[in-house]
């Protein structure tokens, strides 16, 4: 791993899992909630603003997804960065 | 199918090497009201429930695999540097001999994860109550190993994870009344 | 955040032979899930960050436990 973890990358990745919670959090509720109109609005919303942090983190740290879901610099960066257990 | 995404739900902090604590926590990655039993459960139930609930078992069922990753995270780094003499002095001289410093589907005890733990009836409100006593039981398992440590970065995490047992058993709670409304509204592929 | 009280106590019976030194009150912890038959919509949220730290985004459903564990060595079994 010839990438350094800087400050940015937790403070990226925190900004990123607080978006991503509250998406989760949203589809849960829609699940039993499918007519909350306001709710589905705060869940798009939300999804559009995860999409361009997801996309900013993964331009510096490497992709977050596989098959196809994140482009990839070269080389072949899946393995480059580290693993969620060790940072 | 499932897409990997390569960050943890959560910032998983441990402070301190202790691999006596990592040895209570396999309970809740092997164990029978652990986050592998419940993910499996709801992946699996999702089958033969009426689909206005599919959603939501599909949802939470991939939600307890990225609580599964935080579990083996707590444990990885619990354990990551501990000396054969820790992992003896910790109660963990048997799990050594067996599988170094790997981590393995048990319980607490050591006793390996089995589909016994988990059932689907076919009933709908059978399996239903099934999930809402699983959140439950996790969520006191969590109270119980929060009791166990005095690291309050671990604690952290645990009390992220039991909170969401207090959510999940809401939604499932929900999704009974669901099962209960007499109104299918009949979807036209 | 939970408008009742979290925890309901009870008195289990002391026998005069118990070993142990007796527990004169049980303390068991009931979650605010139990409180609310169906989520109402638009409750009040908490901001995305809180919501991250707290393990949910409504305040109604959050039940904060705390461990009963004292640093090590100075526990006293209660």
């Amino acid at each position: 791993m010839d990438k350094k973890l800087d400050e940015q990358y937790y403070r990226q990745l925190l900004e990123l899992q607080q978006l991503d919670f509250a998406l989760v959090e949203l589809t849960l509720y829609l699940d039993t909630h499918p007519n909350d109109m306001q709710a589905l609005q705060q869940f798009n919303q939300l999804a559009q603003q995860r999409q361009q942090c997801a996309n900013q983190f993964e331009m510096q740290y490497g992709p977050l997804m596989q098959f196809g879901h994140s482009y990839s610099k070269y080389p072949w960066q899946w393995v480059e960065s580290p693993w969620p257990w060790q940072v | 199918m499932w897409i990997y995404e390569k960050k943890l739900q959560y910032p998983v902090r441990v402070s301190k090497c202790d691999p006596r604590v990592a040895r209570y926590l396999v309970e809740q990655y092997g164990g029978a009201d652990g986050e592998l039993s419940a993910a499996l459960r709801y992946l699996n139930q999702r089958y033969s429930i009426p689909d206005k609930v599919v959603g939501l078992l599909t949802d939470i069922g991939t939600e307890e695999f990225a609580h599964l990753e935080m579990i083996a995270t707590m444990i990885y780094k619990l354990t990551k540097d501990a000396t054969p003499r820790q992992m003896e002095e910790a109660g963990l001289g048997d799990h050594y001999v067996i599988h170094d410093n790997a981590l393995f589907y048990q319980n607490a005890s050591g006793v390996p994860w089995t589909a016994a733990y988990i059932q689907a009836k076919g009933d709908p409100l059978a399996d239903l109550y099934e999930d809402i006593a699983a959140e439950e039981k996790a969520r006191a398992t969590y109270q119980w190993i929060i009791d166990m440590t005095d690291d309050v970065d671990l604690q952290d995490g645990l009390k992220f994870l039991r909170e969401r047992e207090i959510v999940h058993a809401m939604r499932f709670k929900e999704a009974v009344e669901m099962i209960k409304a007499d109104r299918e509204t009949k979807k036209v592929f | 955040m939970n408008a009742v009280k979290p925890t309901r106590d009870w008195y289990p019976f002391v026998g005069p032979f118990d070993p142990c030194p007796p527990k004169y009150v049980k303390t068991y912890y009931v979650p605010p899930n139990q409180f609310i038959p169906y989520q109402p919509m638009n409750l009040p949220q908490f901001s995305l960050a809180d919501a991250l730290r707290y393990g949910t985004l409504w305040p109604a459903l959050y039940g904060p436990y705390e461990s009963k564990c004292s640093p090590r060595g100075s526990e006293t079994g209660g």
